[in-house]
Order: C-alpha cells, then sequence, then structure tokens
C-alpha cells in the first residue's frame, strides 16, 4: 500500500518535471512572440494605424468563428509540414533554405498524377489507388529536388544554403513555364497559370462539409508524431542527430556520414513535397502559380520557433496559421496590410534566435543554451 | 586568381556571347552584337559585383553574410522612397533628389548591417540565421511600406504611386565613348562606374593597407590578432557595416539606376548570386567582379534575345522558351561551387563567434 503510494506519488513527480521542463523551454519563444507584437504593434502605430483596433481584428480572424477556426487550420497544415521540414534538416546540421521549391514541385507532381494520369491509363482510378498515388508523386519528387543539393553537399561540398536558394528560383521558373505551358488549364476563359482540376477521386475529402478543413490537418499531426518517433526512437534518426552534433565524431563511429546526408535531405524535401500535395489533393484540388511563395521563409521561422522539435514546430505553426489567417479580417477591419505578419514573423525570428535580448529585457536567468546549426562554408 | 579560373571565365563569356552573335547576326552585325552584349554585361554585373564586394569585406573579417540580399531590397526600397520624398514632398530638382536617394539607399545597407553585426558579434547568433533574419525582415518592412505609403487609401501619396525622378543620367568617358561603335561600353550609369572603381579601391584596402593586413587576420586567426593587440570586434564591425554599405549602393542600383520603380522582391535572387560570385572569386575584389560578369553575361544574353526574338534558329529553337535562358545563371552558381573548376579556400575562421 506505501509503496503503491510512493510510485504514484513518483508518476505525478515526474509528470510535474516533464510538464516544467515543457514550460521552461516554450518560456524564451512565448516572450520572443510576446515581444515581437510588442514591436509590431509600435510599427503599425508609426505607419498611422491603430494597433489594438488591428490585433482585435487579427484575433476574430483567427479564432472568431467556426469557419474562422477551420481557416486557421487550413492555414496551418502546410506549416506543420514545411516546419517540420526545414526543423528534420536542422537536426541534421544542415539548413534547407529551399521548402518552397520542394513544396512547389509536390504540388505540381500532385496535380499532374490527379488529373493526367487517368488519360495517360487510359482507365479511371479508384479513390483508394488515385488519392495516395498524388500524394506519392508529391512525397517523391519532393525527395528527389531536395537530394539533389544534398548530394552536392555531401560530394562535393557544395553550400547546401546556397544551392537550395537556387534549387529554388530554378524551380519558380520550371513550374511558371509548366502552369503556363504544357500543364496550363485549357479551359477557353482561363487566363491564369494554373493545372486544370484534379480528379474527384484524388481528393481529400473535408471533415465537416461546409468548412474547408480537411483530413490533411489530423494528418499533420499523426507526421509530426512519426518524425519526432524517426528522430529520438530509430537508428536512423540516432544517425541524422549525430551528424548534426558532431560530424567528425558521426564518421568516427562509423556512420556513413554522406549516405545520411543526402538522406536527411531527401526526408525534408519529401515532407515539403507532402505540404505540396495536401494542398493540391485536400484544398485547391489544382496547383495555382504564385500560391506557394513565401513559405520556404516561413518554414525557417516555424522551425527556429519550434526549437526544431516536432511539438514546438506544431504550436509554431499554428500561431503563424492563425496569424496569416487573422490577418485577411485585420486588413479588412483596419486596412492597415497584411504584409506586417511578415514584419511580425520577421521580428519573431530576430527575438528567437538573439534570445539575449529577451533574457536581457525580461531578466530571465535559465541557462542558456546555444543553438548550433550551420556555420560558415566549410564541409 | 589562378588562370585556370579566368580561362573558365573567359571560356563561359565567350561562349554565351557566340550564341548571341548566331541568333543575332541576320539581323546586326556581330561587331554591334559583341558591343552591345559587352555594355550590358558591364551594367547588369553592377549589383553583382557590389554584393560580392560586401560579402568579401564581412567574410574576410571572418563573418558570413547571407542577409546582402535583404540588405539590396531594403535598401532598392528606402532609397527610391527618399528619392520620391526628396522629389515630390521638398520639391527637389530630379538629379539632387536622386543622388539623395543614392545615399539613403547606402546608409539602410549600412543600418541593417550594423544589426547584422549585432547579432552575430555582440549576441554570436548562428551567423547564417542572423543574415536569414535580416532577409525575413527585410521582404516584410518593404512589402509591408510599399502597401501601406503607396497604395492605401488616406496614405501620404493618396493611394496612388507617384513618379519616381527618373533614373541617373549616364556618363560617357571622354574621348573612350567617342569611338564608333565600341564607345558604347563606355557609356555607362554612375553606379555602374563606381562598382568597378571600388573594386580596385577593396583591391587596395584588403592587401596594402595596415586596415586590410588587420581584417584578414581577424578573419583567418581571430585569437593571433586579440593577442597582439587588435579588438577583433571592432574590426568585425567595421567591416560588416562597410560591406552594407556596399550592398546598399548595390540595392540602389535596382531602383534608382535600372529601372525608377519599386517592386516587393525585385532583388530576385542577386543578393545570393554574389555570394557564389564571391566564392568563385576564391573572395579576392577582382576575381569575384570576374565571377560577377559571367552572369552578367548570361543575364545580358537573355535581355538582347528579346530583340531577336523572330530570327531565332531552329536549332537554336529551344532557347525560344525564355525559362531555359533564365535558369542559366541559377545552373551556373550550382556548378561553380560544386569545385569542379577549382576549389576555393575561404577565410579560416569565417563564420566562427570570437569568444575570449
Amino acid at each position: 500500500m506505501q509503496l503503491d503510494n510512493e510510485s504514484r506519488g513518483m508518476f505525478w513527480r515526474s509528470v510535474l518535471s516533464a510538464v516544467r521542463a515543457a514550460l521552461r523551454a516554450m518560456l524564451i519563444p512565448l516572450l520572443a512572440v510576446f515581444t515581437a507584437m510588442l514591436t509590431g504593434g509600435v510599427v503599425i502605430a508609426l505607419a498611422g494605424g491603430n494597433p489594438i483596433a488591428a490585433y482585435v481584428g487579427l484575433f476574430q480572424g483567427a479564432f472568431g468563428s467556426a469557419r474562422a477556426l477551420s481557416e486557421t487550420a487550413v492555414w496551418s497544415t502546410p506549416y506543420i509540414f514545411a516546419g517540420l521540414a526545414v526543423s528534420l534538416t536542422f537536426r541534421g546540421g544542415l539548413f534547407n533554405i529551399g521548402a518552397e521549391g520542394q513544396l512547389a514541385f509536390g504540388a505540381v507532381a500532385a496535380a499532374w498524377v490527379g488529373y493526367a494520369l487517368p488519360e495517360v491509363l487510359g482507365l479511371s482510378l479508384p479513390p483508394i489507388v488515385h488519392l495516395p498515388l498524388a500524394i506519392g508523386a508529391g512525397i517523391v519528387v519532393g525527395a528527389i529536388w531536395a537530394a539533389i543539393p544534398g548530394a552536392l553537399k555531401a560530394y562535393t561540398g557544395g553550400h547546401e544554403v546556397i544551392n537550395t536558394i537556387m534549387m529554388n528560383y530554378i524551380s519558380l521558373n520550371l513550374v511558371s513555364y509548366l502552369l503556363n505551358g504544357p500543364m496550363k488549364d485549357p479551359d477557353p476563359l482561363n487566363v491564369i497559370a494554373r493545372t486544370p482540376l484534379i480528379d474527384e477521386n484524388a481528393r481529400i475529402p473535408p471533415i465537416v462539409e461546409p468548412l474547408r478543413i480537411h483530413w490533411g490537418f489530423p494528418l499533420a499531426f499523426l507526421i509530426a508524431c512519426l518524425v519526432w518517433w524517426l528522430l529520438w526512437r530509430t537508428t536512423l534518426g540516432f544517425e541524422i542527430r549525430t551528424v548534426g552534433t558532431n560530424i567528425e565524431a558521426a564518421r568516427y563511429a562509423g556512420i556513413r556520414v554522406k549516405r545520411i546526408l543526402v538522406l536527411t535531405m531527401a526526408l525534408s524535401g519529401a515532407l515539403a513535397g507532402l505540404a505540396g500535395a495536401i494542398e493540391v489533393t485536400g484544398l485547391n484540388y489544382r496547383h495555382e502559380l504564385g500560391f506557394s511563395i513565401g513559405y520556404g521563409f516561413d518554414a525557417i521561422a516555424i522551425a527556429l520557433l519550434g526549437k526544431t522539435h516536432p511539438l514546438g514546430v506544431v504550436l509554431a505553426a499554428l500561431l503563424f496559421g492563425a496569424m496569416r489567417n487573422g490577418a485577411t479580417r485585420m486588413q479588412f477591419l483596419t486596412q492597415i496590410p497584411v504584409d506586417i505578419i511578415s514584419v511580425i514573423q520577421g521580428l519573431i525570428l530576430l527575438f528567437v534566435a538573439a534570445d539575449r535580448i529577451v533574457r536581457y529585457l525580461y531578466r530571465i536567468r535559465v541557462a542558456e543554451e546555444r543553438v548550433v546549426l550551420t556555420r560558415g562554408w566549410g564541409g | 586568381m589562378d588562370w585556370r579560373r579566368f580561362g573558365f571565365i573567359a571560356l563561359i563569356i565567350a561562349i554565351l556571347f557566340s550564341v548571341m552573335v548566331l541568333i543575332g547576326r541576320v539581323q546586326t552585325s556581330p561587331i554591334v552584337i559583341v558591343t552591345s552584349m559587352m555594355a550590358t554585361t558591364i551594367a547588369v554585373a553592377t549589383p553583382l559585383t557590389l554584393g560580392a564586394l560586401s560579402g568579401i569585406f564581412c567574410e574576410r573579417a571572418g563573418v558570413v553574410n547571407i542577409g546582402i540580399e535583404g540588405m539590396m531590397l531594403a535598401a532598392a526600397f528606402f532609397g527610391w522612397l527618399a528619392s520620391i520624398y526628396l522629389n515630390h514632398v521638398y520639391k527637389f530638382a530630379p538629379l539632387p533628389s536622386l543622388i539623395g536617394g543614392v545615399v539613403a539607399a547606402v546608409l539602410t545597407g549600412g543600418l541593417f548591417a550594423l544589426l547584422h553585426a549585432l547579432l552575430s558579434v555582440t549576441f554570436k547568433v548562428d551567423q547564417i540565421i542572423g543574415g536569414t533574419v535580416i532577409n525575413i525582415l527585410a521582404v516584410g518592412i518593404t512589402g509591408f511600406l510599399n502597401r501601406q505609403l503607396f497604395f492605401e487609401e488616406g496614405s501620404i501619396f493618396g493611394g496612388d504611386v507617384p513618379h519616381a525622378p527618373g533614373t541617373l543620367p549616364r556618363i560617357a568617358i571622354p574621348i573612350l565613348a567617342d569611338f564608333p561603335v565600341v564607345g558604347r561600353i563606355f557609356d555607362q550609369q554612375p553606379i555602374t562606374f563606381a562598382a568597378i572603381l571600388l573594386v580596385m579601391v577593396t583591391h587596395f584596402v584588403l592587401f596594402y593597407t595596415r586596415w586590410g593586413l588587420r581584417t584578414r587576420a581577424v578573419g583567418e586567426h581571430p585569437r593571433a590578432a586579440d593577442t597582439v593587440g587588435i579588438s577583433v570586434e571592432r574590426v568585425r564591425y567595421m567591416n560588416v557595416v562597410i560591406g552594407g554599405l556596399m550592398a546598399g549602393l548595390g540595392g540602389a542600383y535596382f531602383t534608382l539606376e535600372s529601372v525608377s520603380s519599386f517592386e516587393p522582391l525585385m532583388t530576385n535572387g542577386r543578393g545570393f548570386i554574389s555570394l557564389a560570385a564571391m566564392i568563385f572569386g576564391n573572395w579576392t575584389p577582382f576575381g569575384a567582379w570576374a565571377a560577377a560578369l559571367i552572369f552578367g553575361a548570361a543575364q545580358a544574353l537573355q535581355i538582347n534575345m528579346q530583340f531577336f526574338r523572330e530570327v531565332i534558329p531552329p536549332q537554336l529553337a529551344i532557347l525560344q522558351i525564355s525559362y531555359v535562358v533564365g535558369l542559366a545563371p541559377y545552373i551556373l552558381t550550382m556548378i561553380i561551387l560544386t569545385g569542379i573548376v577549382g576549389k576555393t579556400v575561404p577565410p579560416a575562421a569565417d563564420g566562427q563567434p570570437y569568444e575570449k
């Protein structure tokens, strides 16, 4: 009896300490967000707007109704995938700035499978085959697109930061060529660079009919768990993290470093490609030029705000989704351009990266943990 | 700078020029085409050259700067904004307004660089993340202010973009510019001339002055520099800010020299490409300039081809898809970074915060 009580006490104590650790980990990011919102308010005021009205509009737009909540979920979905993509590379000591291009190519691949594959094969595919094929195509294409800079890094030393950026511009050019040319919606009334609508059988069903929230949103949570499992419960995850922490030690321990570098980038690209595929199959039912612009940099901010941990990434993505969604209503109510959200996001990133500012402002003395990511052009 | 690398640069530029001659020779004589290509190449290489110089100053002192793209974008916007204010609100004549705009752009670059120095030198933030912060902030601030000031009802310019005071006037170098046909090369706008001048100045400062020696010492072995009494922090701050001023001048090129308008995201990756030029030039000013000219030539081909759209011979038909030529600078960058054209050696302490 006494033993039982003691073990129960130990259990609760361990839960308590876990919660406390989580709260401590979240303290700096939360204060960074708070400080960024304050600074953003000053920017709004300087530009001649009313910050309080702006933030009230932002909040209403993000959480004010069932529709607002659904839209926040819709906005957050690709952010979760893309944020996971970037944080995975951070864990592996790489910096993937190319999520945007990988996402766009994933979307294009999923759209092509969605509208053209039945025609090419000459048969109609049932949903159970067609939808996974479309999503799978997005994943594979995203993975291949990201594996290229990964391989360049591993085998030639070409730095992945510049290479992924270059591949963003290449994909932007290629995708705009595809959407204006071979893949353009042939509807005679169409003047937009976009693909035709995908087949009914390749679509993810919505969860509650009039709202746009779709099953891709719960899937994002599932994938976040999967990434956590991969990183902390598998050998591959251990190898990725070891390469990320100390590449020399990893090599010495017999880890095939080059293979891991390529694989990390490919997995990251797969997640980014999945983001694009889910947007096409779950939300827009086609790919349109320009829809994915900015996702890559948002994803970096999300990964850093979430401290590159899957749980943190999910929370950060929800926050960014809420802000992007609420911004439309804010602009409608107060005429403050939605672009202020980018300023606030930049400030969040600034305060997260330079957490010494936050520590100084709020007199926090929690031990400092330095995030060491990529350094210099070496390697 | 080794000859192999210069040979590669010359070869690529020669290929790009030859393609243009092949396309245009039905209509125009080769000499005219080559001259026009040269003039365009030198002009459009300007922001890349300045961006690369900016990178050289920062990285020779040991600070990686991938925020050059953002610094250029912010400078392009604020320089343009300043020129419009001076012209419309303070009723300055166009030329002084433009000069004021250039000054504002240069200062904007310096200010953003100060932030980068604060992050990477004082707070010792990972320098690539610091640069990313600059890039995201620049996109946000320029996008926000551009819309808030020009496209919102009741804003300063009444929801209407006023006419910008034009672009900086051309300057013809006496005698050289008077030559028939080839004189065109020596008739350029001021920032282009300034960039070439700054290549020489940077070379001199870096390799023939005490300041340059200290900069390189701090970038190669900060502890040794510290030991002999050089303030690592001070040298890094100064160099990052000087680099920012250069990037700012590069930004001015976009809205005050090339065209007279601003568009969100208009720098289009030039800041990143200039880093590739810096790497390919092995962190030397002349090498970086030569590398910038490759990218300039690729872009010049794309620009000049538009005049010959109808006469592209069938064996070069693939070039009709302008996207293909548009991809050239980016693919070239990736090829160069593989090091197959010769390995480059960055400053030894590049990207490492210095801890006493």
